[in-house]
């Protein structure tokens, strides 16, 4: 105190002479001293502002979007490079303009969350189907009710398969559908034929194959055996196939069903016992790793969602190299060959663009984008009746086709969905670690992973 | 903006003058106030209002169905407490599992990290030719930007075709086949390398400044006394480097156990149950089930535990020193 008036040695020694010049003195300081206060206040503000107005409603007379993307094509850029285009289209179209930025995958489920609990968020954005119904339970997302639908195209113009994806049942659906996916199970015609082997359509013969194919450094499968959200999913397609449900009717997880335990035990055998599978797989901590092993000839098998077509062939695989069956289930057990994959259209309940976002969905859907898209996306149509345009190859877009209306069982819809995606599927992570680094995992081991990942379920919910 | 300005500007003003007539105040007695405001400011927006953010919500029940908004969240008590340290359920042992792999992570990688920075700072303590390049040479793993370094050492990981094994296996032809360093328990040593080749370096710079505070007449002295390098080591250096160590050894343990940088980097989304340390833990326990509640708990029981470690830590020391 004292040490600051000595310093500040003119103020005081006016106050020691002059009146007047002291209120002038200090109507200056307090002039500045309000400068100085209104100046950190003004930074304070900006900083909180820099990234709210996503929202962009203070965009003056144009209005604004902002829309997430997510990956869909061979990279962000490429993503980037389809969809300007048709944004540019749109807002030709209605005077809206959108302001894009396309997600991966590994990036998407946490940018949504930090949206969510933030509320800075975007006015549309894509999300997996398969959380449609987790983040319908937050309440962030606006329910499309029947004004919403009209105002779209109705909700008859979606495939009822698609449609089914968009939230719990019984309650206004959050998303809608924008692109569809299904797996398949990609095959080198070239290595099946020098083996003499015909596509698999059991199981069994799935294996038999693989292990014929399993020679001279190169291997019948490669799986995406480090990515969780992989491993979750064909959790759920061999628990599928032997009849068995994730979760019971009111929600509650049943992980530790004897069907549950025998779908994922067969499918980690395809490294532990039938040793079909390159153990480095256990790194593979995302899809396109596998791609890229199919499409280099170090593979004959892949089982990946269709969109797998344009990352094969950017790696030089041309399409009339490779064929689709359906994912084979064992002899007498339940078709079921993939879960009803695809990505999902959302609008943020807080947008302040209601009307322009409805628009944008209605424009993203409408059939000339979606043909315009479905092509360089490799994606299944959503709109019913609409053809599959994504390859010239007729054979594939039928089997592709047919799995996906016929063979095709949707993820639970429940809210802790995702949280089976992530401890179960993190849960075989370590599985397949333990595997490929010498250890054996056992039915008991599987079963104790899943009541732990149970548990770990029970206690959020 | 500029509206609210004028607003505020005349409002302060006004209130000022009339505070003014009241009671004569000396000029710029506002200063120190002004100059410390922006560091209060500061202070609360970024240390203790999030901290006190954290602890409110470790008694919400902060699941996805409330986190677009927090003040629906019901109170829950302590129930994120107790299934945090309930050691029978799924939740408390993979905590009290994560808490005891990062104690040995901790002991491991500050106890090698300042053994080698104790060794490299005696070392270059004489001058001699080169002195300067090795300095500069020990002190690169500190000045990398982390997630750089970190990559590298993951790429390095690899185990088809990583540098590790291709320098072990390839090179010089060691027997059997290539582990995986990143999956399975080597994890666990491969976090603790990479750690240690990160923390390593700040040691080293803080016990070389140490060293610079130690005249050379009491080595001389010593010399001539006939002491030997070890003898000099344990009965100069080490006792008058004392206060460097005290609160070195402190903050590296903080920074250690709360190292959450190195395993994200290193592991990426899923980390193995060796790498298990505790930030990451926490990190995944929140984001993963949405649950943040719970994973506010678990960060509010690791502050207690480590302002204990603190507390008792600096308690010891101190008396000690009284007591010399």
């Amino acid at each position: 105190m004292r040490i600051g008036s000595a310093r500040n040695a003119p103020a005081s020694n006016l106050r020691v002479s002059h009146d007047k010049d002291k209120e002038v003195a200090k109507v200056k300081i307090r002039t500045f001293a309000a400068a100085a206060a209104i100046a950190a206040l003004a930074i304070t503000a900006t900083g909180c502002s820099g990234g709210t107005s996503n929202s962009g409603a203070t965009a003056g007379g144009g209005k604004t979007l902002t829309y997430w993307a997510s990956n869909q094509g061979t990279s962000l850029d490429n993503d980037k490079e389809v969809l300007t285009p048709q944004l540019k289209k749109f807002q030709d179209e209605t005077g809206i303009k959108v302001n894009l930025e396309v997600i991966g995958w590994n990036d998407l489920q946490t940018r949504i969350q930090t949206a969510v609990t933030s509320g800075q968020a975007p006015d549309v954005l894509n999300i997996g189907n398969t959380w449609a119904a987790s983040l319908q339970s937050t309440g962030a997302f606006m329910p499309f009710d029947s004004a919403a639908f009209t105002a779209i195209g109705g909700k008859d113009k979606f495939v009822k398969t698609a449609m089914d994806t968009g939230g719990m049942p019984g309650q206004d659906p959050t998303s809608v559908p924008l692109y569809g996916l299904a797996y398949g199970l990609y095959y080198n015609k070239a290595m099946f034929k020098d083996a003499g082997l015909t596509p698999p359509t059991t199981w069994a013969e799935m294996v038999t194959d693989a292990k014929k194919l399993t020679t001279g450094g190169k291997y019948g499968f490669a799986l995406a055996a480090g990515s969780y959200t992989e491993n979750a999913h064909f959790a759920f397609i061999n628990a599928a196939q032997n009849g068995a449900d994730l979760f019971s009717a009111d929600g509650k997880p049943t992980f530790t069903s004897d069907g549950v335990v025998d779908g994922i035990s067969r499918y980690l055998d395809l490294m532990q016992t039938d040793k079909v599978v390159n153990v480095a797989n256990a790194q593979y901590d995302n899809g396109t790793k596998a791609v890229n092993d199919f499409a280099t000839g170090k593979v004959a098998m892949i089982l990946n969602q269709n969109n797998a077509d344009s990352s094969i062939v950017a790696n030089g695989m041309k399409n009339d190299q490779y064929g689709v069956v359906a994912f084979p289930a064992p002899a007498g057990a339940k078709d079921v060959a993939s879960h009803v994959a695809g990505i999902n259209m959302s609008i943020f309940k807080n947008t302040k663009n209601k009307d322009a976002a409805l628009k944008f969905v209605k424009f993203m859907t409408s059939p000339e984008t979606q043909t315009a898209l479905d092509k360089p996306f490799a994606a299944l149509p959503v709109l019913a009746g609409a053809k599959a345009v994504f390859t010239d190859n007729a054979q594939e877009a039928k089997t592709f086709s047919d799995i996906y209306a016929n063979k095709s069982k949707p993820l639970p819809l429940v809210p802790a969905e995702d949280q089976f995606e992530s401890t179960v599927g993190k849960a075989m992570n370590q599985m397949f670690a333990t595997i490929a680094s010498g250890g054996t995992v056992s039915k008991a081991d599987i079963k104790a992973a899943l009541t732990t990942a149970q548990q770990a379920v029970e206690a959020a919910g | 903006m500029s509206a609210t300005a004028t607003t505020r500007k005349s409002g302060a003003a006004g209130k000022a003058s009339k505070g003014g007539s009241r009671k004569p105040r000396r000029a710029g007695w506002w200063l120190p106030y002004a100059l410390l405001a922006p560091a209060i400011i500061f202070e609360l927006v970024i240390h203790v209002i999030p901290m006190v953010t954290g602890i409110w919500m470790s008694f919400l029940k902060l699941t996805k169905m409330f986190i677009s908004n927090w003040g629906n969240a019901p109170v829950t008590g302590l129930r994120n407490y107790q299934i945090a340290l309930d050691f029978n359920s799924a939740v408390g042992a993979g905590l009290l599992r994560s808490f005891l792999i990062t104690a040995a992570f901790t002991i491991l990688v500050v106890g090698i990290s300042w053994g080698l920075g104790m060794a490299a700072a005696v070392a270059l303590q004489k001058s001699f030719f080169g002195r300067g390049f090795f300095r500069t040479l020990f002190l690169i793993p500190y000045a990398l930007p982390m997630y750089a370094g970190v990559i590298a050492w993951k790429f390095m990981l690899q185990k088809d075709n990583g540098a590790i094994n291709h320098f072990f296996f390839d090179n010089l032809g060691l027997a059997g086949a290539k582990p995986f360093w990143l999956i399975g328990d080597n994890a666990f040593w491969s976090v603790v390398i990479v750690a240690i080749w990160r923390l390593w370096p700040f040691a080293f710079l803080m016990l070389m400044a140490g060293l610079q505070s130690i005249p050379n007449d009491v080595y001389e002295a010593s010399a001539v006394d006939g002491a030997k390098p070890l003898r000099q080591w344990s009965a100069i250096t080490l006792p008058m480097l004392r206060p460097v160590n005290m609160v070195l050894l402190l903050v590296m343990f903080l920074w250690t156990f709360n190292d959450f940088n190195t395993p994200f980097v290193l592991f990426g989304g899923s980390n193995p149950p060796a790498g298990d340390l505790i930030s990451f833990h926490i990190y995944n326990a929140s984001f993963l089930t949405w649950n943040f509640g719970s994973g506010a708990a678990m960060s509010v029981l690791l502050l207690l535990f480590l302002l204990l470690v603190s507390g008792i830590y600096l308690l010891i020391m101190n008396r000690r020193k009284d007591r010399a």
